[in-house]
């Protein structure tokens, strides 16, 4: 097995007296899109830029490509794209001209045309950096991180701020870049980003990884209780399945087994020919894994 | 590609960069002209006094001292405050996660202020000549000149670079790089020529900072000996400063924006 692209133990980073991480263990292997997912002020940035090289870590050990990100080496440097919360570009070049700056630091970069492609830029590539709108932006962002062809990109909160459709255009720029075989180490905290993104997810909260796994099975997702609802007038004959009235006359009940449970309650309501008004059934999703992992401080922007 | 290729090729951006943006294209090259102008209508067709008993013409003072000013604008008002701005901007700590020097970035914003700083001296100086009949360095004394140019551009570039780390935001760029070179100026007779009430104190002052020295330097290359001795202690003083300017730089300039 190959050599993890990205290795993390017992991470820590104090500032003054202020501990933003906590001892973080990470791995991400090669080829693998992982999501660090997390409130603000959970330690995300902090964490990718130890990573990136921007700061020095106060504990711990962490290796990216196999060296020291304390102390990387042109050669490694070459071989990382990095995206950066916020940063800007200079506001006169165009995109062609920008692209093409930043592609002349690195050994073997990719032809300006094939990147401004995969980011969706090339109606814009002859327009100035300033002309372009925030998400336009973003994805010059990314065409400038891919122009040396790195192995490795990282994605600080590559989304931050857009709209939905905006966010749409630049995941469809991350599957293009998983699709290039790119390893992402993707930061954000929105849950749908990380579930539509990424084969991993780690969950991080003061500072400390919470939960780690695929976005379909974190934190007990696929083994917690399903939650099923639905109302009836006559509750004769109902079985005994643990139920409980709610407020507005719906019955709520959770169970490990849905499919044995739903079984019993639809083969009792045709019995009676009658009907299971407003079912519902509900897999926690992984926001509700989120929120109860981070301590309810989800979704905030 | 080599180091210094890369920053040769910096500097082609840096160019592409300055001339497309009106600001800092227009006011780098219209304020010298438009203060030569100025000076010189106010203050007639007269003489001025360089040294004792020697006089040049108004017109050739100014083209000197203008020359000196634009220089010194290009090289240290330009590099401090547009860095401060690309610090905050994040443009600088997209630069360092690359693999590319940092030294070679900032060598080739160097570089290019040499080429503006002496387009500048000739646009001044053909606007002299064509205008006002101004005298302008030649022979062996142009080599001289042109070692000053060289050498005034690059120490004040080196300390504008050194200036950004005491420039917390872009917002406070321009008051504080203005506040440190405005008084340098008018305090080293670049606008109004030193005479003989100059108090003393402001003779000190010039003489321990670098702008008098490159505008005596500058002097020296129009007005031409006998009328004005060129020193080549005035260009050792120049380059001290700029020497003392990159190793500040080198300890003290940031990467990253302040906040």
């Amino acid at each position: 097995m190959a050599e993890p692209v990205i290795q993390v133990r017992d991470l820590r980073k104090s500032y003054q007296d202020v501990e933003a991480v906590r001892g973080l263990d990470l791995t991400v292997e090669s080829g693998e899109v992982f999501a660090l997912l997390g409130p603000n002020g959970a330690g995300k940035t902090t964490t990718v830029e130890i990573l990136e090289g921007y700061r020095q870590r106060t504990g711990g050990e962490a290796w990216v490509l196999g060296k020291d990100p304390a102390n990387l080496d042109r050669a490694t440097k070459a071989r990382i794209g990095i995206v950066l919360q916020s940063s800007g570009v200079d506001p006169f070049l165009t995109v062609r001209e920008t692209i093409d700056m930043y592609r002349g630091y690195y050994p073997h970069p990719r032809p300006v045309d094939e990147v401004v492609d995969v980011v969706g830029l090339s109606e814009k590539r002859d327009s100035r950096v300033n002309k372009l709108s925030g998400g336009q932006q973003r994805r010059l962002d990314v065409a400038i991180a891919l122009a040396g062809d790195p192995e490795l990109l990282f994605l600080d909160e590559p989304t931050t701020g857009f709209d939905p459709s905006a966010r749409r255009h630049a995941w469809q720029v991350v599957r293009n870049l998983i699709a290039l075989g790119k390893t992402v180490f993707l930061t954000t905290h929105y849950m749908d980003e990380a579930q539509e993104l990424a084969k991993r997810v780690a969950v991080i909260a003061n500072g400390v990884i919470v939960a780690e796994g695929p976005p379909a099975t974190i934190g007990g997702r696929d083994t917690a209780q399903t939650v099923i609802r639905f109302r009836v007038d006559d509750r004769e004959g109902l079985p005994s399945l643990g139920h409980v009235p709610l407020g507005d006359g719906t019955l709520e009940l959770r169970t490990e087994h849905p499919t044995k449970v739903l079984h019993e309650l639809t083969a009792w309501a045709l019995d009676r020919g009658s009907d299971l008004e407003g079912l519902e059934v509900r897999r926690p999703t992984l926001e509700d894994v989120y929120l109860q992992l981070t301590g309810g401080e989800a979704g905030a922007e | 590609m080599s180091d210094v290729t890369l920053a040769l090729r910096q500097v082609r951006f840096t160019n592409k960069e300055f001339w497309r943006n009106p600001g800092s294209a227009f006011f780098t090259f219209a304020f010298p002209l438009m203060f030569l102008v100025i000076f010189t209508a106010l203050l007639g067709s007269g003489t001025v006094e360089v040294a004792p008993g020697v006089f040049v013409k108004q017109s050739t003072y100014y083209v000197a001292a203008m020359s000196a000013f634009a220089v010194i604008t290009a090289a240290y008002t330009n590099i401090a405050i547009g860095v401060v701005f690309q610090r905050d901007a994040g443009i600088l700590k997209r630069t360092k996660g690359t693999p590319l020097p940092g030294w070679a970035y900032l060598g080739g914003r160097v570089l290019h202020v040499l080429i503006i700083a002496v387009l500048l001296v000739l646009i001044t100086s053909a606007f002299g000549v064509v205008f006002y009949g101004a005298d302008v360095p030649t022979g062996t004394l142009l080599l001289k000149f042109a070692a000053v140019v060289v050498v005034g551009s690059m120490s004040f570039a080196a300390l504008g670079l050194a200036t950004t780390a005491i420039v917390p935001n872009a917002d406070a760029a321009p008051p504080i790089v203005n506040a440190i070179i405005l008084p340098l100026l008018f305090l080293s007779g670049i606008f109004i020529p030193f005479g003989v009430e100059t108090p003393e104190w402001i003779k000190t002052v010039a003489r321990i900072f670098p702008v008098k020295h490159f505008a005596d330097a500058m002097r020296a290359g129009f007005y031409g000996p006998p009328r004005f001795e060129f020193l080549w202690r005035d260009v050792l003083v120049v380059a001290i400063w700029g020497l003392a300017g990159i190793i500040l730089a080198a300890k003290f300039f940031t990467w990253e924006p302040r906040r």
